[in-house]
């Protein structure tokens, strides 16, 4: 059969597309955007209609996710592992309302940190929320199990969660695409307070998730995704989780491990497998990409089992896992190539040339030098990288939306004026509330809204900001002669500075909004544009 | 048959064309592949690698394994050296020497050539200059660079072609041609001088 070339991360999209999904919703995040971007651009899914605009921030995406499996209809709704602290509130909660229509909650992981504030293992949320996780292990499952998991969340009634890493997510292979399943009717639950989480309607809600542990077990044992696999040498069993099966294989190609396997891809553990490889082995060995989730739970805190894997150093604690990382674990020798020369300069990501946030950073260096470095708190998105040399121009980057808030905290404590320096996709994401706190208690902090009109940082996808900031400020209550826009070019340098100056002698919330459209997010409209055109004198 | 190799360049430059070309030429003959890619933070002028894998038995791991590439392709000098832990023994590296310069610290040019002409296996070529003066088109470089890597390439040279082929095929016959001219030009270059 003919193979598409897909993306892991378009398998997924591609599954879910073919599996009968009503709707996609997320916010752009490496490595998961591409998932929705799949979506937004597949032929197939215009046609069914499948919705696949983005949402303003991943809880806005969970919970309008939850509102389509409410009416019925299979949704995905799609993140970065951090998106889900952000959508964590509506994740928790929706194990215990469960699901109507199947939903899949897709994370993407990003060990080593790629692109990322750091490495959580969304097993462990998975795990919290106890709903059932599929972790596919490549890209010919990650498309079998977008299908899969709806069936699954319909069958239980439950969220699934479906986990990849960073490898899987940006890794081509080819995949064997399968017939279409129609979309579901628009169906309401059938007990109307399903969804109702008062105490006493959680409470019952919270012990049918309880009860059904041991049949989200069960289907974990009979998964056609998780297998156990004889071996000769019982010194030693191993348990490969998601990718970390691959990593094993690739250190025996002709398929001749020795040892017993067991391979999960979806958990909770199979328990059956799992007692049967510690009771047959002297040792039992987990490959795991991420956090030491199944090593822990296994070793326990006596550490009773003779587990080993991320915890005493067989592997790095840290990390993505690597075919060498566990050829070493497996006590096997590896050639290493020559080392790298010392002539090779380290190349860190770095502002294109143009971009509209040198502007601000020249401008307000030369400003904050005047009051004293230290008080800038900034957020995530191209602009972070003004942390680097040559600006050196922040000195925060947490989580979306914190540059105000940890601005208007530093200003209660007295360091006067602090500034904020926040992107417009940001903003809207986690920006605005946080600017309503410091409005409420006027805190003298100037935020100022690098806008590009794009999320750029992740490829450009359109803002939901994108000419709404002036009137969202305003609305939330900032004081109009306090709300700036400029245009951020080396000619208006001069004015900039004034401006920022200006406003950070004022006792209280001042926006300035340096506005003028990425460099690259220009580019590829023009292109777009032009495309069109071209298509439509063709046409003509 | 089974090639191994890890694609080099910059953010921006645009490695991801010559990892197509491949995977479609791997595909279309039912051969396994799979090709893992850098995006994110490090597109915006940092160093990106592709890992591209091709072979007629499964292929389990993403990632190529330390010391079992093959070969490097890498569209900067500078980058190429980056990658020589996972260079095979034996193997090739095969690189564009015209630099890429975005950063300060940049070694000298001349100590970077001497670096690779150290090397046992190696093709260091100007692909710039073979696209604009004899493809006649600048932006043919990567596939100029494709050319001179496929003496070391386990497909056949016709699926590289069809790989040129499937990609452009939109763009027109024009488009079409001058890739597959870089790609003729970048092998006629590697043969003399492998
Ligand atoms: C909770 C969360 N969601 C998503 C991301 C991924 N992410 C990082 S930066 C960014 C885009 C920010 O866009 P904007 O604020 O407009 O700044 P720009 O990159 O355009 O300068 C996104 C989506 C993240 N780090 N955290
Ligand atoms: S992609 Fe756009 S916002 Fe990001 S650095 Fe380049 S020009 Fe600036």
């Amino acid at each position: 059969m003919q193979k598409s070339l897909l993306l892991g991360v378009e398998a997924i999209a591609q599954g879910a597309i073919d599996g009968g999904m009503s709707g996609v919703y997320a916010y752009p995040g490496t490595p998961s955007t591409e998932i929705t971007e799949y979506v937004q651009h597949s032929k197939q899914a215009k046609e069914l209609n499948i919705h696949s605009k983005w949402s303003a921030n991943e809880k806005t995406a969970m919970e309008s996710a939850l509102g389509m499996s409410y009416a019925g209809k299979r949704a995905m709704v799609c993140m970065k592992h951090v998106g889900l602290n952000v959508a964590a509130d509506c994740f928790m909660n929706a194990a215990i309302t469960g699901a109507n229509g199947g939903l899949i909650i897709t994370v993407a992981d990003d060990p080593s940190m790629h692109s990322s504030q750091n490495e959580q293992d969304s097993r462990v949320y998975g795990k919290f929320a106890m709903i059932p996780i599929l972790e596919p292990s490549n890209q010919q499952e990650a498309y079998e199990m977008a299908r899969f998991g709806f069936e699954l969340s319909e069958a239980f009634g439950t969220p699934v969660m479906m986990r990849i890493t960073t490898r899987l997510a940006h890794s081509r292979a080819g995949v064997s695409i399968q017939e279409a399943v129609a979309q579901n009717e628009l169906k309401l639950p059938e007990d109307k307070l399903q969804f109702v989480l008062l105490p006493g309607i959680a409470r019952k809600r919270y012990k049918m998730l309880l009860s059904n542990q041991e049949k989200f077990e069960a289907a974990a044992e009979d998964s056609f995704f998780n297998f156990y696999k004889e071996g000769s040498d019982k010194s030693m069993g191993i348990i490969a989780c998601g990718i970390g099966y691959n990593y094993l294989m690739e250190n025996y190609p002709n398929g001749d491990c020795p040892y017993p396997i067991v391979k999960v891809s979806q958990y909770p553990l199979p328990r059956k497998m799992v007692e049967k490889i510690s009771a047959e082995c002297d040792q039992v060995m987990v490959l795991e990409e991420g956090y030491p989730v199944v090593e822990e739970l296994l070793k326990g805190y006596l550490a009773k089992e003779k587990v080993i894997g991320r915890l005493d150093g067989t592997l790095s604690r840290d990390g993505e896992l690597t075919p060498d990382m566990v050829a070493k674990a497996l006590g096997m020798s590896i050639e290493e190539g020559m080392e790298i020369p010392d002539l090779v300069a380290a190349r860190p990501p770095a502002l294109c040339v143009g971009c509209s946030h040198h502007d601000v950073y020249r401008a307000l260096n030369e400003v904050v030098a005047d009051y004293g470095t230290g008080r800038v708190f900034s957020d995530i998105g191209c602009y972070t990288l003004g942390a680097l040399p040559p600006y050196n121009a922040i000195n925060s980057c947490v989580d979306m939306g914190a540059s105000v808030t940890m601005a208007k905290g530093a200003a209660d404590a007295g360091l006067i004026p602090a500034v904020a320096v926040i992107g417009d996709s940001t903003f809207t994401h986690s920006g605005m509330t946080g600017l309503l706190d410091a409005i409420n208690e006027k805190a003298p902090i100037t935020v100022i809204i690098s806008d590009n009109e794009s999320i750029s940082m992740t490829g450009g996808q359109e803002s939901s900001a994108k000419g709404k900031l002036e009137d969202i400020c305003e609305g939330l209550g900032v004081e109009k002669e306090h709300i700036h826009v400029l245009l951020p070019v080396p000619k208006k340098h001069e004015e900039i500075k004034d401006m920022i100056r200006k406003e950070c002698d004022y006792q209280g919330v001042s926006v300035i909004i340096p506005r003028r459209i990425c460099v690259q997010k220009n580019i590829r409209d023009q292109k777009i544009k032009k495309a069109a055109k071209a298509r439509a004198a063709a046409k003509a | 048959m089974k090639t191994d190799m890890v694609i080099a360049g910059v953010g921006g430059q645009g490695i991801l064309s010559i990892a197509a070309a491949l995977g479609f030429a791997a595909l279309d003959n039912d051969l396994y592949m799979k090709q893992a890619e850098t995006h994110g933070m490090s597109q915006r002028g940092g160093d990106v690698q592709s890992f591209m894998r091709i072979s007629d038995q499964p292929i389990y791991s993403d990632l190529i394994p330390k010391g079992g590439a093959d070969i490097i392709l890498s569209v900067e000098p500078m980058e190429a050296l980056r990658y020589l832990p996972f260079l095979k023994k034996g193997g090739y590296l095969v690189t564009n020497s015209t630099p890429f310069i975005n950063i300060n610290d940049y070694p000298e040019e001349e100590k970077l050539v001497e670096t690779i002409h150290s090397l046992p296996n190696y093709i260091l070529i100007d692909a710039d200059r073979i696209a604009k003066e004899e493809v006649g088109s600048a932006r043919a470089f990567n596939f100029v660079m494709l050319g001179a890597a496929s003496p070391f390439i386990e497909v056949p040279f016709e699926y590289l072609e069809e790989g040129i082929r499937k990609i452009f095929c939109k763009k027109g016959d024009d488009v079409v041609d001058m890739n597959i001219k870089a790609l003729h030009a970048g092998r006629k270059f590697a043969e003399e001088h492998k």
